[in-house]
């Protein structure tokens, strides 16, 4: 897709307007069951086949509500620092979609389960920025259709479309941010580090795995520009369905510069929707909004108002988790990190194994060692999680222990847990099927050593001669005579000795 | 033998049932007879299970010759309004736009039907989804009236109305969202009561306004209607508005009517212009009668019941505007246009536009407007602060009487084609009606005479506070006991035979 759109640079764009965003995210929750019905909410099942009258919208069938939905509703609202209603209603949203089965969405209007809250974030540099949360909400939601034979991928010009109803009722919670203002040229930062704060959350509080790319949150970026001397919000463009973190950053930086673009031509913003493409980083028109939707929303009159108790709302509170980001800033301290460090190692998805490589009896700064490079490379390379790679924290604890006593050595250790990744057992088998032992049998090194001197005999002479330096070499020979299961600081200790020679 | 079945009480066929006077399927055969002698000219059943009626009956049988315990209903045939989900059998709701539509599920009210043994005949013809006070606005043609095949048998539940009158069940189902058990009730000469909202499961019944909608019985006799009334009645888990708790008192209050020393309200609103005269008359006697039995009459005043028509106008069509978008051709019923060059949106549109009739299409877009934005607060805003107001005057009156009497509707049964091109007139059969709807209390209509200017059965409704439906069955229960004692017989004795 070509996009014909005018842009300013980035910098011109912030020289003469500020950006206010607001953030709607979805996030689907890890109920077991739907919102409204007893149907299964597991992934990748036979389409329709986790369906029944309630989630199909068959004539009759009425929704009860999911009471797990509404306790994870409300967790999320208390880790948001909400205010929690103590009554409030679903509502019809009401729109014709084939997705939708009863061509109305049951959600919340204007009593959410949650409002008035805020989620602190923090920036790349370590700086915090508080973003304000206007309200979360809880819904339903939709099917998934595919449409065949258009161009698009969309309704329109499809020849026919195949309809999967057993998203149709899963359980959403909208989470939207009040008017982001103040972030200036930093807005696509906070953009993106609010979603990913946001997900940390998420999957800290355990209500959902919160994974963008399995569509399991999913965030609108709503963005307009008001020239610096404003007061007045400007017309803001919805780019829907932004779904990773690198994209909602490009998206927020796209919208600023095309936004600047048409209003520093003297254009004016068309209220609208928008599709953000990977490919390009740039964002289409989708379907212009000449008025306001009109949902015609009222209370969903086949469910019952909503009323938490305050003590059940306490109870809640009392079970949160630690959050996140204070998480991360005790771990900081404890383990001696940089924020920089520490925004790399949350970026990595590395926290939660390090700590638990920890836990299992490793050092911070090892346990770091090892996640962060050899097993980040490899998650990287093959394209995983860290955490979905076939290595255990306790697996990689026990490696850093091999180490410590001296039974490896680095380069050995590389390849014990490069064995275990491969399927070849745990650390102590990999070492005992690969024969990978550092080599501490003084009579057999010792031999090893005499025939490198006695092969070098120039080399040994240097040593002799006061080059230390020129050691690496002997060192090297006893190590390739031993195929690298030598421990190298012991193969040089005896070198020295034998030539008589100290290094100090 | 068949005349004799099915002049029977469903209560005495129980008894038959149980004692072996009867077999189940004897009892189900002589319905079925009937069904197939007479319903041509009524047009009550749009759908007659028969082999499905005959197994249940079958199964009803066999459980007693295995000497099992039967419920007080085993075996008693029932009409079922065809509103009800019903696995495997049709279910249209009086439209074309389900027609042809073979549920997979049954309501809960269905099932519990099911369980207590009751012998399910077939589905009964209605207003296309219970919009219409006649009957008429069936997809599938009207229903006569027994008492006159020209007249309505009221609506939206003409097809059970008017299969109890004809003798082709003695037991019905409705529903009540405006007036559709009471209306029909009235105008038929039976009995039909709209419990307490929630008090009946709405799992499974097809949704016009789900906030007023409510099932409930219909028989042709107070205890029949009780019996009918605990088998459907009780909490479902299913429907999150259902009522927690157990069903009122309802048999032991019809095996033990009395008004004696009860306080009876009537309201002055509920008079006047609009109402026939022979109506107001045996309605005054009915008033009589109850002070004759014991019962303090006391004047009532609520004057926002003069509201109620409009406010239900805008909350009836309001949530049937929402109810009925799921109707779009795409995955059940219906589908017009789908030749390859309508794309889906159209089918949808055409769909709709070949698959409802006036009437709904009349209240889609009222209800369409009433919703939306800017329009919101004068229309549906209103109408429920007028709710509320009316619920207060049922709440302000329930401290001065126990039960509240009217005339269920202003006119006997008019003429098929008489209102059907004037909505107006024909949303007045619902005014006394629908206040008990607004404020989701529980009222029942039964028989007071026929009016002395049509002969046509003219029909008394009773209300009762929320959860209070056992006082319906006691006054109903006195009420009818002492009209046939005054008659010699049963009212529905004097309907022509058919």
């Amino acid at each position: 897709m070509t996009t014909t759109t005018d842009l300013v640079s980035y910098e011109d764009a912030l020289a003469s307007y500020d950006p206010v965003m607001g953030l709607e995210v979805h996030v689907e929750l890890g109920t077991k069951t739907k919102m409204f019905c007893g149907c299964s909410t597991e992934l990748g099942a036979e389409p329709n086949s986790q369906s029944c009258p309630t989630c199909l919208g068959l004539p009759g069938s009425l929704p009860v509500v999911n009471a797990t939905g509404v306790e994870s509703a409300i967790k999320i609202g208390l880790a948001l620092n909400c205010e929690i209603a103590e009554w409030c209603r679903f509502a019809r949203k009401n729109y014709f979609y084939p997705d939708m089965p009863k061509n109305f969405q049951t959600s919340q209007y204007d009593e959410p389960i949650a409002f008035n809250g805020y989620l602190d974030v923090q920036l790349e540099d370590g700086t915090t920025f508080r973003v304000e949360i206007e309200r979360a909400h809880m819904e339903e939601d939709t099917g998934k259709s595919t449409h065949v034979g258009g161009a698009t991928g969309r309704i329109h010009g499809a020849q026919h479309s195949l309809l999967d109803y057993n998203r149709a009722g899963i359980p959403l919670i909208e989470i939207v941010t009040k008017p982001i203002v103040g972030a200036g040229e930093r807005a696509p930062e906070v953009a993106r580090a609010y979603v990913a704060e946001l997900r940390e959350l998420i999957k800290a509080l355990g209500v959902s795995e919160a994974r963008m790319e399995m569509g399991q949150m999913r965030c609108d970026v709503n963005l307009s520009l008001m020239p610096k001397d404003a007061d007045k919000f400007g017309t803001r463009s919805e780019t829907k369905n932004v779904n990773s973190l690198r994209s909602v950053e490009r998206a927020a930086r796209f919208e600023i510069q095309r936004h600047a673009a048409v209003l520093s031509g003297g254009g004016t913003i068309v209220q609208e929707t928008r599709h953000f493409h990977e490919d390009t980083g740039s964002t289409t028109s989708g379907r212009v909004k000449e008025e306001a939707e009109d949902y015609r929303y009222f209370p969903e009159p086949d469910l019952v108002p909503v009323a938490p108790s305050r003590d059940w709302v306490e109870e809640l509170r009392a079970t949160l988790p630690e959050l996140p980001l204070a998480r991360r800033n005790r771990l900081r301290e404890e383990w001696g990190v940089s924020a920089v460090d520490m925004q790399a190692i949350l970026n990595a998805g590395a926290i939660d194994p390090i700590v638990a490589t920890i836990e299992a009896g490793a050092d911070a700064t090892s346990a770091r060692k090892w996640w962060m490079g050899e097993l980040a490379r490899t998650a990287n390379e093959t394209g995983t999680h860290l955490e979905a790679l076939p290595i255990t924290p306790e697996q990689v604890a026990r490696v850093t222990a091999l180490v410590a006593e001296g039974s490896l050595n680095d380069k050995l250790a590389r390849q014990v847990i490069e064995g275990v990744l491969k399927g070849e057992g745990t650390p102590d088998e990999v070492v005992e099927k690969r024969g990978l032992k550092v080599v501490s049998d003084e009579g057999a090194l010792t031999a090893a050593v005499d025939e490198a001197i006695a092969g070098n005999p120039a080399i040994a002479d240097k040593i002799r001669g006061g080059k230390v330096a020129a050691a690496g070499a002997l060192v090297g020979a006893v190590m390739k005579a031993t195929r690298g299961q030598a421990d190298a600081a012991r193969v040089k200790e005896l070198i020295l000795e034998k030539l008589g020679v100290s290094e100090g | 033998m068949t005349d004799a079945i099915i002049k029977l009480t469903a209560a005495e066929i129980a008894a038959k049932i149980a004692s072996g006077e009867l077999t189940a399927v004897a009892v189900t055969e002589a319905h079925l007879a009937r069904i197939e002698a007479i319903d041509e000219k009524v047009h009550a059943f749009l759908h007659v299970d028969r082999e499905g009626a005959l197994a249940q009956a079958r199964a009803v049988d066999e459980k007693r010759e295995r000497g099992e315990k039967l419920g007080p209903l085993a075996g008693v045939p029932l009409a079922l309004k065809d509103i009800f989900t019903t696995a495997g059998v049709p279910t249209t709701v009086g439209s074309k736009i389900l027609e042809g539509w073979i549920p997979p599920y049954d309501a809960t009210l269905t099932k519990r039907l099911k369980d207590a043994d009751v012998v399910i005949l077939g589905k009964t013809n209605m207003d296309e989804f219970a919009m219409g006070s006649s009957t008429e606005n069936s997809a599938f043609g009207p229903t006569g009236n027994p008492w006159d095949l020209t007249r309505v048998p009221g609506g939206s539940g003409g097809g059970s109305s008017a299969a109890l009158a004809s003798f082709q069940a003695p037991l019905a189902i409705g529903t009540d969202t405006g007036g559709s058990i009471r209306q029909p009730a009235a105008v038929t000469g039976t009995v039909g009561v709209k419990p307490t909202y929630g008090g009946v499961s709405r799992y499974g019944m097809v949704a016009f306004s789900s906030s007023l909608d409510q099932g409930g019985p219909c028989a042709r006799t107070v205890l029949d209607a009780a019996l009918l009334h605990e088998v459907i009645g009780g909490h479902d888990p299913l429907d999150s508005t259902s009522i927690d708790a157990p069903v009122p008192p309802v048999v032991e209050a019809a095996r033990n009517g009395s008004v004696a020393g009860m306080r009876v309200g009537v309201v002055k609103q509920f008079r006047g212009e609009g109402y026939q005269a022979g109506v107001v008359q045996r309605f005054d006697e009915a008033v009589a009668l109850l002070k004759e039995l014991g019962a303090e009459i006391v004047e009532l005043d609520c004057p926002s019941f003069d509201l109620a028509l409009s406010a239900y106008y805008l909350i009836a069509p309001s949530e049937c505007s929402s109810n009925l978008a799921r109707f779009d051709g795409l995955r059940y019923g219906l589908r017009t246009g789908d030749d390859g060059t309508h794309s889906a949106e159209e089918v949808t549109s055409l769909t709709r536009a070949e698959g409802f009739g006036a009437e709904v299409k009349r209240r889609i877009m009222l209800g369409t407007y009433a919703l939306s934005s800017g329009y919101y607060d004068a229309y549906y805003g209103s109408a429920q602060k007028v709710r509320t107001l009316i619920t207060r005057d049922f709440e302000k009156s329930f401290e001065k009487v126990d039960v509240i009497v009217s005339p269920t509707t202003p006119t006997t049964a008019f003429a098929i084609g008489e209102r059907a091109d004037d909505p107006m007139a024909m949303y007045l059969a619902d005014l006394c009606t629908i206040p008990t709807n607004l404020a989701g209390n529980a009222a029942m209509s039964l028989p007071c005479g026929l009016a002395p200017e049509d002969g046509l059965p003219v029909g008394l409704q009773i209300i009762a506070p929320a959860m209070k439906d056992d006082r319906l069955y006691k006054v109903g229960a006195a009420v009818e006991a002492a009209y046939v004692e005054k008659w010699g017989h049963p009212l529905l004795e004097e309907a022509p035979s058919l």
